[in-house]
């Protein structure tokens, strides 16, 4: 189970001292939240200002989803009502919920602050529903922070490498 | 199969109306439908936005046809089939860009963005006229013409003129264009995806005023737990039918309106730019009209796949059958170009609530699409749609079903025509 392997998310020193196990085990763990569907735990995750974009594939992948239409742009609210809409059995397009599988790799620590570190990572997110399986694959790019020595997500975008949604056709998942 | 009941009931007397679920699976009704629907009508290939400058092209699929759509040197806008004229490739195999020619890798032919043949490589083993017959050159799409920026193209030269085409649908374009003193412009970011469904069951669901409530439950329990999310408006209003297959539905609905309806969360800054976008607005159309741009909704269908979604915010949708059970569908956001980086923000913010293949409401229309196409696995016993609702008023509402009759009256005119000699209808 994943507790056995989640150390408990506190006693981070500063972000100099942080090393690439650790950021793995970390994103390891998120990715194991998603996949059984344990989204407020997931959520708690983030810090308060966090934000989650997932642009369109037709622009670049740092564009700014105030001047550009994205596939999801969430603040910290959304993102809550996200989750919570997604717990519904009202959420018809993942109700029942589909299956998810996540495999994460290549993890890059790319840059280090006085509070925190930019992380790259590889991933691929299997999906499936009602019968019909899909893959979303891409790179994840995160802004880790340190807050009360605890590992937290302030920024998460993910750059899809598939001609935007036209094999998986929507993205009602948290990838 | 063969289609020897008809693919509509219409029968007044009981205020029924119903459509064959064959017209969702049957792959010889899409065959027609790409006969005399997508190589016979005007079709939505983009906005004057997408090229502003000389050189500016974005190539897309329309109608199942690779096309390109470019300004050319001289500042005119071209579609052009995206293919050879010699042996076929793709000339232009970028999205987007800019560009002063086109080069087929094949073997090398040269286009200029208006489509003309400038040179190939050996040009002396061809005869003298060679590069002055225009068969030499990228052709033209057969009709290509605009209303208000939006552009659009026919593969049938001989259909009526676009404006004529549209028809009644002006008056809601003109509307939906009217909400910008300096004319709206296309956002970057395209969202493309894909449904597991006949792609007439988006036409229905873009123009559904009746499944807000149990499809969208999540989101109005979205609206109402934010705090000052919603204005005081109730969801009311008509559908019409615009002739030619085009239909609308206009009401008033709880969503804040970036063109102009104030909602509380936008606070006071943003109460005092609604104000003045509403003054502008009554300054240039009167405060009538005014009124109609800022706080009414439109979600306006032209026939056959083109939806202009004039709601919490203002999207462009089109949508292609790749097989009888599955289409590609293409979303843009537009707004007035003259929008405020205040008013922009909000905007986008407004549409990803709802919109998308990643919003809080599109992806369970979505599941419903592709639960409808999987329920007519039933079809050869279940075998009529009821699409009746409202017919027993005079005036039928929004949250009717006149919108749809609309469109499948139109379709069917099409559709079971008997026509000779393979002529589009």
């Amino acid at each position: 189970m994943s507790q056995l392997a989640m150390k408990p998310n506190a006693g981070f020193g500063p972000a100099a001292d942080i090393e690439r196990l650790q950021i793995e085990d970390f994103l390891f763990h998120e990715a194991d939240l998603l996949d059984r569907w344990r989204l407020p735990e997931w959520l708690d995750l983030f810090t308060e200002t966090a934000v989650y974009h997932v642009p369109p594939t037709d622009i670049p992948a740092e564009a700014s989803p105030d001047t550009n239409l994205f596939y999801i742009a969430d603040d910290r609210f959304r993102l809550g009502e996200r989750v919570k809409r997604l717990m519904k059995r009202t959420a018809h397009a993942e109700y029942p919920h589909s299956r998810t599988r996540r495999l994460i790799t290549n993890v890059m620590i790319t840059d280090r602050g006085a509070d925190g570190l930019g992380v790259t990572c590889n991933f691929a997110v299997f999906r499936t529903k009602d019968g019909a399986s899909v893959t979303f694959f891409g790179q994840a790019i995160y802004r880790l922070v340190i807050r009360q020595g605890s590992l937290l997500i302030d920024n998460k975008r993910i750059v899809l490498d598939t001609p935007g949604l036209r094999e998986q056709g929507r993205l009602s998942i948290i990838l | 199969m063969t289609h020897n009941e008809p693919l509509l009931r219409s029968e007044p007397s009981t205020n029924t109306f119903k459509v064959s679920r064959q017209a969702f699976i049957d792959p010889s009704i899409l065959k027609r439908e790409r006969e005399r629907i997508f190589a016979a009508c005007w079709l939505y290939l983009g906005h004057d936005s997408e090229i502003e400058k000389p050189g500016d092209f974005v190539t897309r699929s329309v109608g199942g046809r690779s096309i390109i759509f470019a300004r050319d040197r001289e500042g005119k806008a071209r579609a052009l089939l995206n293919s050879c004229p010699h042996r076929g490739a793709q000339v232009c195999r970028e999205r987007s860009g800019n560009a002063k020619s086109f080069q087929c890798f094949y073997h090398g032919w040269v286009f200029g963005v208006d489509g003309q043949l400038r040179n190939q490589p050996g040009e002396d083993s061809y005869g003298k006229k060679f590069k002055s017959d225009s068969d030499s050159n990228m052709h033209q799409v057969p009709r290509f013409e605009s209303y208000r920026g939006f552009n659009f193209i026919c593969f049938d030269p001989d259909v009526v003129p676009l404006v004529d085409y549209l028809g009644n649908a002006r008056e809601y374009l003109d509307l939906i264009c009217d909400q910008s003193i300096e004319g709206l412009t296309v956002i970057g970011g395209m969202q493309e995806y894909a449904i597991n469904a006949n792609w007439k069951l988006l036409v229905e669901n873009s123009i559904d005023g009746y499944h807000a409530m149990s499809t969208h439950a999540t989101y109005l329990d979205y609206l109402k737990g934010t705090t000052g999310g919603l204005a005081n408006m109730g969801l009311v209003g008509v559908g019409r039918d615009l002739g030619g297959g085009h239909a609308v539905i206009e009401y008033t609905a709880p969503w804040g309106r970036p063109v102009a309806q104030h909602i509380p969360m936008w606070g006071e800054d943003g109460k005092r730019e609604l104000a003045v976008i509403r003054q502008k607005l009554e300054a240039q159309y009167g405060s009538e009209r005014a009124e109609r741009i800022a706080i009414k909704n439109r979600n306006l269908l032209i026939f056959p796949n083109l939806i202009v979604n004039d709601i919490m915010a203002l999207t462009i949708r089109t949508f292609y059958p790749i097989t009888e059970s599955r289409m590609h569908v293409n979303a843009w956001a537009a707004g007035p170009r003259e929008e405020s980086e205040w008013a922009r923000k909000y905007r986008l913010f407004n549409f990803l609530e709802f919109l998308g293949p990643g919003g809080f409401a599109t992806p369970d229309d979505v599941e419903a699409l592709e639960h409808c196409q999987r329920g007519y696995s039933t079809a050869n016993e279940l075998r009529w749609n009821d699409i009746s609702k409202g017919m027993n008023r005079e005036i039928p509402a929004m949250d009717d079903e006149e919108q749809m009759r609309a469109f499948w009256r139109h379709w069917n005119s099409l559709i079971s025509a008997n026509v000779t000699q393979g002529a589009a209808a």
